[in-house]
């Protein structure tokens, strides 16, 4: 395989202990474990989506690809290149190639600025275009996002939720990045525009041959965007394979959960089936041994509660970190 | 119970003006506080052209005029509306050249300090790390100090003097804006745009003072226009003691000092420069309470 | 249907703002049949909110009810006065908010946000003040486990803070059923959820309106749990109401072109080889609305006659429609 981006072994830690000062005052901190040895690849050109519960670390994850947070263990190659291994002018220019569209519209610009700066400052910091070009650059740019050169002077509180998405796309897209996370881009937004935004990605990667790394808890938007799915719990990738298989046969008794809580148009009123989880995620502070997902699964055995499956190949494209499916899919 | 929720309505507004535009018409529409503005403005007015609007040399004394009473009271003269002190000089022209010590001496310290503060609680709020620590201890400490006390220890040992008293004064004066940003840039530094630019490979410098900088200014402003009446009353303290400019430049503190032991009889003396500090640090209060209430959103509904 | 617990009838209520009167619900009629479980959709500025906020009474300064009537159990509601509507609310009526987090009070127990209801409202407590709050607290034990909380007897005395969002969402619905009210209003009950966790709440809020028989109004921006837990379906645009019916014909045959692109936005599971296709534009600023279509400036289908007021019409088997070329272009392809 030669993957465009390839992750292993990534592990994110947030360590806030305190020692013997925090033992005594009582306030002695603790240590998250938001991402927790996570391997994926990413091929050039296509989608990956990331699909998980809030607290799943699934946002970690893609902060921890481009070093907004540091990663605590682990690789990241990015065309050959370990991005964790940057000095800070080497990770300066990989950023050029490397970009992030946020899930929250309104805090992803700065408030103090006209979407022509903000639009422009990628350019402006990697000293790509001054002056005269560099406005038609931004004029190209907002163009292509749908937006327009009279919009170059406003400020981003005058723009609806979807417009300001838009802004930052162009923001993250302007300097022609290869690869870009996207976390949540379209979660904050009312239905009719969240379409208006998948489709301008869709167009964008196109245009621009972007691959990307699409992050959502919606697994109908994921569905729908992604080549491929890795699906993601306390940490860890629970299972990953192409979209098609994962969503027609899922191997994984979370993905089964996950799949059969969305609310189908089709099922109207009626007696309702579906797989229930019970209870909520554990805390990342303190993740139940064996397998992560024992505490709520419904098919769990001694042998969850004891081990912890390591993510394996079951079928066609798909891998499964699970006891049980290892079991049906060899007998 | 649960706490109920009111609907107040969100329309969007598409109006072409900035956040800061806003709230400066939010302020602009209290009444109250554009009255006490335009006080606070005058004393600078005063202060600025005071050799044009004094009637008279403050320090032109003249023994004849020893204790003169004010203008509409038996024996005033209305050339020395306000009287004169012990040593006959004019008390309204004092004034109006004390207004300078106070409106400089505030200011300056003001900015100083804002400025130091900005900067240091900047990087301790955005660097963390060593740098947090450091300049938190240093705060840690200095709060600890007694504000006066030592700002009088430190004029005895420098000795008294308009630059040893800006100092005296913004020595500890800094962190009381380093704290407010700070805590603001703690909490700026998480949100997505200051991410954004990071990921952009923007430099530390760049996102602390273009992202975040611009954002936490209507805190820093609020705060400044509070501890300037704080200082004002500090520095006119300080010359209530004896250890502020000194004589013969005029001082509402000193003003109050010297008329001390005439207070039962020529109660002029001391009352018309205490009026003054009142009236300013009471303008400036205000204004700064007007400002809180436009730029905090806590206070918009 | 004859047997209506709510009637709302052409109501319109305004925020008179700095910008301009802002007419956020525009003539909204709608009515809900004893044990009927009534899903609102609409994006945000559609009115949805507001609507139940007027019913709640809940609307204050800058905004007012300029006209309408909303009829609870035969009791005219615009109009009551705070005394009687605060009689009203939580006992006969409740309300779930959006966001469990800000919306239980944070300094008070969760057994103690219940007895507070119970003690305002509940007429079958009885005995001395202190007795009364013996029997309120063992209510609230009831409503705790009614609602799934585990081990409720131990979380009784806990705070808001020390419950997941899934459970808090939980502790204000069993607050809001605590003197068993005849209408639950629930307010995008599982927006700020997980799907594993909104589909719990939902089928609590389902399994709870089976048990007390109560009338359930589920307002959301979610067709696909429309789809699942309603009865009937009030679409909303723009502060008007678009489209009404049973909801699995208004899903199947969505006759307004809003409903049908709505629709067509939203990217399935069970097929995902078909394309969405945007609703292009974005809602109108409510301010100083003209009297037309709303949705003109996004409609494919827009012509001269979209000028005009357009008002609701029949479209057989109890829909509603407010279009004046309704099912036209196919609808949606379920």
């Amino acid at each position: 395989m030669s993957d465009l981006l390839a992750i292993s072994g990534l592990v994110k830690h947030f360590d806030d202990r305190r020692g013997l000062l925090g033992r005594i005052t009582g306030n002695p901190g603790a240590l998250v474990q938001a991402v927790n040895g996570v391997d994926l690849g990413i091929g050039e050109g296509k989608t990956l989506g990331l699909i998980g519960e809030s607290g799943c670390g699934k946002s970690t994850l893609g902060r921890a690809i481009l070093r907004l947070h540091e990663p605590t263990a682990g690789q990241v190659l990015f065309d050959g290149t370990d991005v964790t291994a940057l000095d800070a002018s080497d990770l300066k220019a990989m950023r050029r190639r490397m970009q992030i569209i946020f899930q929250d519209p309104y805090a992803s610009l700065n408030p103090r600025r006209t979407v022509g700066e903000i639009v422009a400052k990628p350019m402006r910091i990697h000293a790509l275009a001054t002056g005269s070009d560099l406005e038609d650059r931004v004029v190209d740019m907002l163009n292509r996002v749908g937006l327009n050169s009279g919009h170059l002077n406003r400020y981003p509180h005058q723009f609806s939720g979807g417009q300001r998405q838009r802004i930052g796309i162009a923001r993250a897209l302007i300097m022609k990045p290869k690869f870009v996370v996207c976390d949540e881009p379209v979660s904050a937004l009312d239905v009719s525009i969240q379409a208006q935004i998948v489709e301008l990605l869709d167009e964008m990667k196109q245009e621009l041959g972007l691959t990307y790394l699409f992050i959502s808890h919606d697994i109908s938007v994921i569905g729908y965007v992604s080549d491929r799915i890795a699906v993601m719990y306390l940490g860890k990738i629970v299972e990953e394979g192409e979209t098609r298989e994962v969503l027609e046969n899922p191997m994984h008794p979370y993905t089964r959960a996950l799949l059969s809580s969305v609310p189908h148009l089709e099922k109207t009123a009626g007696k309702r089936d579906r797989t229930r989880l019970k209870g909520d995620l554990p805390s990342p502070i303190n993740p139940p041994p064996g397998c992560k997902f024992n505490t709520r699964c419904p098919l769990a055995t001694e042998l969850c509660r004891q081990s912890e499956p390591e993510l394996r190949h079951m079928q066609g494209t798909q891998s499964a970190a699970c006891h049980l499916s290892l079991a049906n899919a060899e007998g | 119970m649960t706490t109920v929720t009111h609907w107040t309505g969100d329309a969007g507004t598409a109006k072409s003006e900035t956040l800061f535009q806003r709230n400066m018409k939010l302020f602009a529409s209290n009444r109250l506080s554009i009255f006490f503005l335009f006080i606070t403005l005058g004393f600078v007015f005063m202060a600025v052209a005071a050799p044009l609007i004094a009637p008279h040399d403050p320090s032109d004394a003249d023994l004849f005029r020893r204790l003169l009473p004010p203008a509409w009271m038996e024996g005033g003269d209305w050339s020395f509306p306000l009287g004169c002190d012990a040593l006959g000089r004019d008390i309204l022209s004092r004034i109006i050249y004390g207004s300078r010590v106070s409106i400089f001496i505030g200011a300056t310290v003001i900015l100083v300090a804002t400025t130091i503060g900005v900067l240091a609680g900047l990087a301790a709020g955005y660097l963390r790390g060593w740098v947090d620590i450091v300049i938190s201890r240093l705060v840690d400490i200095l709060l600890g100090f007694p504000y006066l006390i030592f700002a009088i220890a430190l004029i005895a040992m420098t000795g008294p003097g308009l630059q040893n008293i800006v100092l005296a004064l913004a020595y500890k004066e800094w962190v009381i804006p380093c704290r407010v940003v700070r805590g603001e840039t703690l909490a700026t530094s998480g949100v997505e745009y200051v991410e954004a630019a990071r990921a952009m490979g923007a430099s530390r410098s760049d996102i602390m003072l273009r992202e975040i900088l611009p954002n936490i200014l209507s805190p820093v402003l609020v705060v400044s226009t509070v501890r300037m009446a704080h200082v004002i009353i500090l520095e006119a303290s300080l010359s209530f003691l004896g250890l502020g400019v000194q004589p013969p430049m005029a001082s509402w503190g000193s003003m109050v000092a010297d008329g001390r032991s005439f207070m039962l009889q020529e109660w002029w003396l001391s009352t018309f420069p205490g009026l003054a500090i009142l009236l300013l640090v009471l303008s400036i209060n205000v204004v700064s309470q007007g400002l809180r209430d436009a730029f905090d959103p806590r206070f918009h509904d | 249907m004859n047997d209506a617990v709510l009637r709302i009838r052409d109501l319109k209520t305004c925020f008179d703002t700095r910008d301009g009167m802002v007419t956020a619900v525009d003539g909204v009629s709608l009515s809900l049949g004893r044990g009927e479980c009534l899903g609102v959709v609409g994006e945000s500025g559609s009115g949805k909110s507001v609507t139940f906020a007027s019913v709640m009474g809940l609307v204050k300064k800058p905004g007012f009810i300029a006209k309408g009537s909303i009829n609870f159990e035969g009791r005219e509601l615009v109009g009551l006065d705070p005394k009687n509507y605060r009689k009203l609310r939580g006992k006969e009526i409740a309300m779930t908010m959006q966001d469990a987090q800000t919306a239980l009070n944070p300094a008070y127990t969760v057994s103690n946000q219940i007895i507070e209801v119970l003690l305002a409202h509940d007429e079958t407590l009885s005995g001395s003040r202190k007795a009364q709050r013996r029997q309120a607290r063992q209510q609230a034990l009831e409503m705790l486990q009614l609602v799934g909380i585990p081990s409720a007897e131990t979380r009784l005395d806990d705070y808001p803070h020390q419950f997941s969002g899934g459970m808090r969402q939980r502790v204000m619905i069993a607050i809001a059923l605590a003197c068993k009210p005849k209408l639950l209003i629930a307010d995008e009950p599982t927006t700020a959820l997980d799907v594993t966790i909104q589909a719990q709440v939902l089928e609590l809020i389902a399994d709870i309106r089976d048990k007390l028989g109560m009338s359930v109004i589920l307002i959301t921006h979610d067709l696909g749990v429309v789809a699942e837990y309603c009865d009937n379906v009030v679409v909303m645009y723009a502060g008007q109401v678009v489209e009404n019916g049973p909801t699995g014909a208004v899903i199947a045959t969505p006759q307004h072109p809003y409903t049908q692109g709505l629709l067509r936005s939203i990217p399935r599971l069970s097929d995902l080889s078909r394309r969405i296709e945007p609703i292009k534009g974005t809602v109108p600023e409510l301010i100083d609305l003209p009297d037309q279509c709303r949705f003109m400036d996004r409609c494919t289908r827009a012509q001269a006659s979209c000028r005009d007021l357009i008002a609701m019409q029949d479209c057989g088997a109890g829909r509603q429609v407010r279009c004046i070329a309704p099912g036209l272009a196919g609808g949606s392809d379920v």
